[in-house]
């Protein structure tokens, strides 16, 4: 036997509705993790990337001792988180003798492991250590300028794929408007050499040209590392071909009030709220003004008149 | 000069993203801080050719600032989810488009004669309401000794019933084509939805006193010795369950085992004894009895055969 089971609160049935697949999706959300292990620098490249990405991200603070994304069967927790905080991005830390300062990061199809590229953390440079005008320090949830540099990134296919990793982990939502003063931080990733990514996270000046567009400054206010690519998973093709899919049809947005009539084409109706005529107010409503009184005193005046006459006449 | 920036650089202004494929360090930097610097200044060139787009751009005064309309992102990413599936007609819809019934929308507010008044199509106060409705006219086809009443409830519960259940079906059907609304889960009501874990069941009263019972007699002497423990009862069943009718009848009464076994010989001797015997079922035994035994013979020739060939063959070569 089945049963229909629904939310019980409205809140709830919104907060599955915001999960359910949809045409347009929503910005990724990123998983931070930590693994058995994590030194210094990892905890606090951990740390610190949840800095840049709040509002999108969500952070375990945590060790796992399960999750070992390259392995089979180590991937069964990560895909339960995955599930559980609805991340389809996820960046797990780890340090081992074979592999310090180990970062995996990681993209979700369905909540299962699209694809994985592990790097080594190398000069690290922490936010702390950057000193700056905090004037332009970037601000929270801001869509940044991605740029990349390096023939690396267009020949050796394990940067390709960080590449196109470090763009989904990075640009954020997908927006139609775009406020300009509200651009106020770059990512910068340059290809030092075929396996090695120099990343720095940079703030915007915008100072005048003279011209509409301003010229700009970039101001580094950290964190910057170097990335060594280790070990990484490409996608499985079937799987990458199914994900990039993407619907012709855009959502139509209902148009309110609007008909199309095959005679008189176009047609509109607006809407005329009720014209409530009794409560109009009238011009003067003080008794002095008031028609009877004026009229009553109009007739007087007369009568009066024409009776002095009468008694004039009488005398 | 901006088609020769666009062919260097490679510019996808819906995701504020740039890529130069071409840059090389004109000498290998001595120092980190030299490649940082060296960075930084190629990052501001890239930054910069997208500002020149992006500030181009026709853009609308607000409080807050000039908002830009962002063209959609050119880099194919992939999705996180899988593109919402069709979801299936259900039965109705199926039949209407047979039929060719089309949807039509009702009013909210209906005229209702009765009471010479617009009223509601449904919910309270509305039209037609059978709740209102005092006196039921006995008709001819009425069964006598029912309630009308209860009838007309218990008719209205059933519809209920049998619309749950279409509605049940076509959710089934739903999820099967994937389509499943997003705020729906179907749930076996005796099996968890996870499948690995079996769902604990809540042991009721009688269970447990029947466990413990067992418990309790299942020791060599049926539980004879046991300390007994505090406000446990004595166990229900005690030994003894076949029960010997007497051979020697009490008097007055029947004697239960002569009708016992009455009972018994008057079914098979019976006028209509025939009837007891599954006819069907006889002969499919039969059959299969029959088959089993020629099977078995044709073994045994095979096994000769093969013997009585080989036989000559070694021989030969002897």
């Amino acid at each position: 036997m089945m049963e229909i089971r629904t939310p019980k609160t409205h809140k709830a049935k919104r907060v599955l509705e915001k999960r359910a697949p949809k045409l347009v999706e929503n910005g990724k959300k990123t998983l931070i993790l930590h693994g058995t292990k994590t030194s210094a620098t990892v905890s606090s490249v951990l740390m610190e990337l949840y800095r840049l990405k709040k509002g999108g991200a969500i952070k375990y603070s945590r060790r796992n001792e399960n999750i070992r994304p390259f392995e089979s069967g180590g991937e069964t927790s990560l895909e339960f988180f995955s599930l559980k905080t609805d991340c389809s991005i996820f960046v797990y830390g780890s340090h081992t003798k074979k592999r310090p300062d180990n970062l995996v990061l990681g993209r979700m199809y369905d909540h299962h492991v699209y694809d994985l590229i592990e790097v080594g953390i190398e000069n690290f440079k922490s936010l702390l250590s950057f000193s700056y005008d905090k004037k332009i320090a970037p601000h929270e949830g801001s869509k940044p300028f991605i740029c990349f540099t390096g023939e690396g990134f267009d020949n050796v296919p394990e940067l390709k794929q960080l590449k196109e990793v470090l763009t989904d982990l990075f640009r954020g939502e997908v927006v139609e408007n775009l406020n300009l003063t509200g651009l106020d931080r770059a990512y910068i990733c340059t290809a030092i050499s075929p396996t090695k990514v120099f990343l720095t996270h940079c703030a915007i000046k915008l100072k005048k040209s003279g011209t509409i567009v301003p010229r700009i400054e970039l101001v580094e206010v950290g964190p910057s590392m170097d990335l060594v690519i280790r070990r990484n998973r490409l996608p499985n093709e079937g799987l990458r071909k199914e994900a990039m899919r993407s619907s012709k049809d855009k959502p139509k947005k209902k148009v309110k009030n609007v008909d199309q009539n095959d005679v008189l084409g176009k047609l509109g109706r607006v809407y005329i709220p009720e014209q409530e005529v009794g409560k109009i107010p009238l011009a003067d409503k003080s008794k002095g003004v008031k028609r009877e009184r004026r009229e009553g005193k109009l007739k007087k005046n007369k009568e009066e008149g024409s009776a002095s006459k009468k008694l004039k006449e009488s005398e | 000069m901006d088609t020769e920036m666009d062919q260097i650089y490679q510019i996808d202004v819906g995701n504020l993203l740039a890529f130069n494929p071409n840059h090389r360090f004109p000498s290998a930097p001595s120092s980190r801080e030299e490649l940082v610097k060296e960075c930084v200044t190629e990052g501001t060139k890239l930054v910069q050719a997208i500002a020149d787009t992006l500030f181009n751009f026709p853009s609308t005064e607000t409080v807050d600032g000039p908002l830009v309309q962002l063209p959609p992102p050119t880099t194919k990413l992939p999705r996180e989810k899988h593109l919402p599936m069709p979801k299936p007609p259900t039965k109705w819809e199926e039949f209407a488009l047979k039929k060719g019934i089309q949807k039509r929308k009702k009013d909210k507010i209906v005229y209702d004669e009765t009471t010479d008044q617009f009223k509601r199509r449904h919910g309270y106060d509305r039209v037609n309401d059978d709740n209102d409705i005092p006196i039921i006219e006995a008709k001819a086809s009425d069964e006598p000794g029912e309630d009308p009443f209860a009838k007309r409830l218990d008719d209205k519960k059933k519809r209920v019933g049998k619309q749950e259940k279409n509605r049940l079906q076509n959710l089934k059907t739903a999820a099967k084509a994937g389509a499943l609304p997003s705020h729906v889960q179907l749930a076996v009501t005796a099996l968890p939805i996870s499948g690995t874990k079996t769902q604990p069941q809540k042991i009721g009263k009688d269970a447990l006193g029947d466990v413990a019972g067992l418990a309790a007699t299942s020791t060599a002497s049926g539980g004879k010795f046991d300390k007994k423990l505090p406000g446990e009862k004595p166990p229900k069943k005690q030994g003894k369950h076949h029960k010997y009718l007497p051979v020697v009848p009490r008097y007055g009464v029947v004697d239960e085992e002569k009708e016992q076994t009455n009972k018994v010989l008057g079914k098979l001797l019976s006028k209509h004894s025939h009837e007891i015997l599954n006819v069907g079922k006889a002969i499919n035994m039969y059959n299969d009895k029959k088959e089993k035994k020629k099977s078995g013979r044709s073994d045994k020739l095979k096994a000769k055969k093969d013997i009585t060939k080989k036989k000559p063959y070694a021989n030969k070569a002897n």
